[in-house]
């Protein structure tokens, strides 16, 4: 079963600060990790390899630094990883990458292609689903359980209040939630493996025969951010406890005519 | 010249410094008041690699080196230097006589297990009269047909609470000084009969860790467990004890990182005389000082490993680190405790055990005292 993983190389959320003038993600100095929906993703995969057999491959768009997510990838267990790379893909929104990433995944090959539910730095949730769409899969988002019978695979597909559990035949496309799987740590071998292993570097000549270049990158982007701010901290509201109904209409009609409202 | 770690070392830093704050971290504080280690934790040692890091992988190391292995036990020790010493004797001490003396076979059947992370190794050396004078010791080995027969008993053993293997030495000719007549054995602590294990020694610091006597009757040994030639235990030993400075070094390095980081972080929060204590000079000046001190001790330590990794003469630099960071380790840790003051010196947070785990860095695998003659024995002074 070949296995195929989209990881997204994000900023570490904990420590990140917005630029308060901008309202942009300031970059400079916030480490970068994987995604942490991608990295349940990889472990899920990892542990079908191990139950079924197969291969994991990893594929990441973005610039070259992305080369370090893939190293982790690989010293988790990943066997081959392929980099998304190029000036021509910058600039490109969920659609213009899911166009990018799907024309790549025709070129490697797949049974199963498992990405994170949503990244944390964007939070569109959309990447998986186009790349599905653009590969007209059958998909599953919001997985919380995934496991495989033949050409099948059974997925728990969280709700807000319920879960379905959907079987589906492969080739197919899943969207991974952090609960999916606790990820592994890499190991010290697996590290030192990573960095004997090539990491396949793939720009825009390498897919330029099913690529249009207008699909792609900022002008092929239906969707660009016209504005991005902060939202301004409120205080925290009054929490009146332990009162009887009356007690409180009383209280609340105090606080409302203390502040001049009534 | 170049003293920025290389990618893979910084994804090794960043995995030995995760497993750390994760899995170690919160564990440490019970372990020192147990006074035990926990099994569970050193399972999850082998099962990443921590155990193997600087071996080869035909062995079924991790293939990586002794610059990695600095940064695991700086890591590691960070939070936890009872962790560190358990990786650093098995590393340094066990694992390394058997790579550096071990015949093929010898690898093969007992180094292999100890670095793939199937078992835990240990190293006997030091006796109750036999300490930084290995001349006072009296555990024997006779022949006895192709047999060597193992009698004596020796102190501070650590890991021998739950380690497999042992790395031994015992005289094998009484005739000549212990420098001449000592000989190195593999051992099997859990299946010789014979040997006794004592158990925990009572100690001020690294409480976590397993340290012990272990009493050898009439323990009967093959020929094929003598490692390296007779008569040269003497030699095995210190070059595995250099080594073994290097991992010191490196943990007195954690030690007085995560004590300073410690009270760094208690200082931005703690308020006296209405502003935070981090914001008065005085403290300020003390932490630059620290932060000084312990960038010069890792800048000796990874200089002492890069020239083993190099297989260059290392033995000096090793005890030059390792002089200088235990030094370095008792004078952060002291001043963490200082800074935090009642609190510092309060259980409830961990630089009063950190100032109890530094302490030890000064006195094994060779004193302070000890450095300075490997140091000034190698300046040609005489």
């Amino acid at each position: 079963m070949k296995i195929v993983v989209c990881i997204k190389q994000v900023p570490d959320t904990a420590e990140v600060k917005l630029d308060p003038k901008t309202g942009t993600l300031i970059r400079d100095g916030v480490p970068s990790i994987i995604n942490h929906d991608d990295r349940a993703g990889l472990e899920a995969a990892l542990q079908l390899r191990e139950r079924v057999g197969g291969t994991v491959t990893v594929v990441c768009m973005g610039p070259p630094q992305a080369d370090v997510a893939l190293r982790e990838a690989l010293a988790m267990g990943a066997d081959d990883a392929y980099l998304l790379s190029a000036r021509e893909f910058g600039g490109s929104d969920t659609y213009a990458t899911a166009t990018i990433i799907a024309t790549a995944l025709k070129k490697i090959g797949f049974d199963l292609v498992i990405t994170g539910r949503q990244a944390i730095d964007g939070d569109t949730a959309q990447v998986g689903p186009q790349i599905g769409e653009q590969l007209r899969l059958p998909q599953v988002s919001y997985a919380e359980e995934l496991d495989v019978d033949g050409d099948y695979i059974f997925v728990k597909r969280q709700f807000e209040d319920s879960a379905h559990v959907l079987k589906v035949k492969m080739p197919c496309l899943v969207t991974a939630l952090s609960e999916l799987c606790e990820p592994r740590y890499m190991s010290v071998r697996g590290i030192v493996d990573a960095y004997e292993k090539t990491v396949t570097v793939w720009g825009f000549d390498d897919l330029k025969n099913d690529l249009n270049p207008e699909w792609i990158g900022l002008k092929g982007s239906p969707t660009n951010v016209f504005q991005s701010f902060g939202k301004k901290m409120r205080d925290p509201g009054t929490l009146l406890k332990d009162l009887t109904a009356d007690q409180a209409v009383e209280a609340i009609m105090e606080k409302l005519i203390e502040r001049h409202i009534i | 010249m170049d003293f920025k770690l290389d990618k893979s070392h910084q994804l090794q830093q960043q995995l030995f410094r995760s497993f750390a704050e994760n899995e170690v971290r919160p564990l440490a504080k019970e372990m020192d008041e147990n006074e035990t280690y926990d099994l569970g934790l050193l399972s999850k040692l082998q099962k990443y690699g921590f155990l193997g890091i600087p071996y080869a992988k035909e062995y079924g190391g991790c293939g990586s080196d002794t610059l990695a292995y600095t940064l695991c036990m700086e890591e590691v020790s960070k939070v936890d230097a009872s962790t560190g010493i358990a990786i650093s004797v098995h590393t340094s001490l066990c694992c390394s006589c058997i790579n550096n003396f071990g015949t093929e076979e010898q690898k093969q059947k007992y180094l292999r297990p100890l670095i793939d992370g199937s078992k835990v190794g240990c190293f006997g050396l030091t006796e109750t009269n036999a300490g930084s004078d290995v001349q006072g010791a009296q555990t024997v080995a006779v022949k006895d047909g192709n047999d060597w027969i193992l009698n004596g008993s020796k102190i501070f053993t650590t890991n021998a609470g739950f380690a497999d293997t042992c790395v031994v030495f015992a005289l094998t000719d009484r005739t000549v000084p212990a420098s001449k007549g000592l000989t190195a054995f593999i051992v099997d602590l859990k299946e010789m009969p014979g040997i006794t294990v004592s158990d925990n020694i009572e100690r001020m610091g690294i409480r976590a860790a397993s340290n012990c006597i272990v009493t050898y009757e009439n323990v009967r040994v093959p020929a094929d467990r003598v490692l390296g030639p007779m008569g040269k235990g003497f030699k095995i030993a210190m070059g595995a004890l250099d080594c073994g400075r290097i991992g010191i070094a490196a943990q007195a390095v954690g030690i007085a990182q995560g004590a300073l980081n410690e009270a760094i972080k208690y200082g931005k929060e703690r308020k006296q005389f209405g502003k935070s204590i981090n914001s008065f000079q005085n403290t300020q000046f003390k932490m630059a000082e620290m932060q000084t001190k312990i960038d010069a001790a890792r800048l000796m330590t990874w200089r002492a490993a890069i020239a083993e990794d190099n297989h260059e003469v290392f033995g000096p630099l090793a005890a030059m680190a390792k002089l200088f960071a235990s030094d370095v380790a008792n004078e952060v840790t002291r001043f963490a405790v200082q800074a935090m003051g009642g609190y510092g010196y309060c259980r409830e947070y961990p630089v009063e055990r950190m100032m109890r785990d530094a302490k030890i860095t000064e006195i094994y695998e060779g004193t302070s005292e000890v450095m300075k003659m490997v140091i000034s024995g190698s300046m040609k002074l005489k």
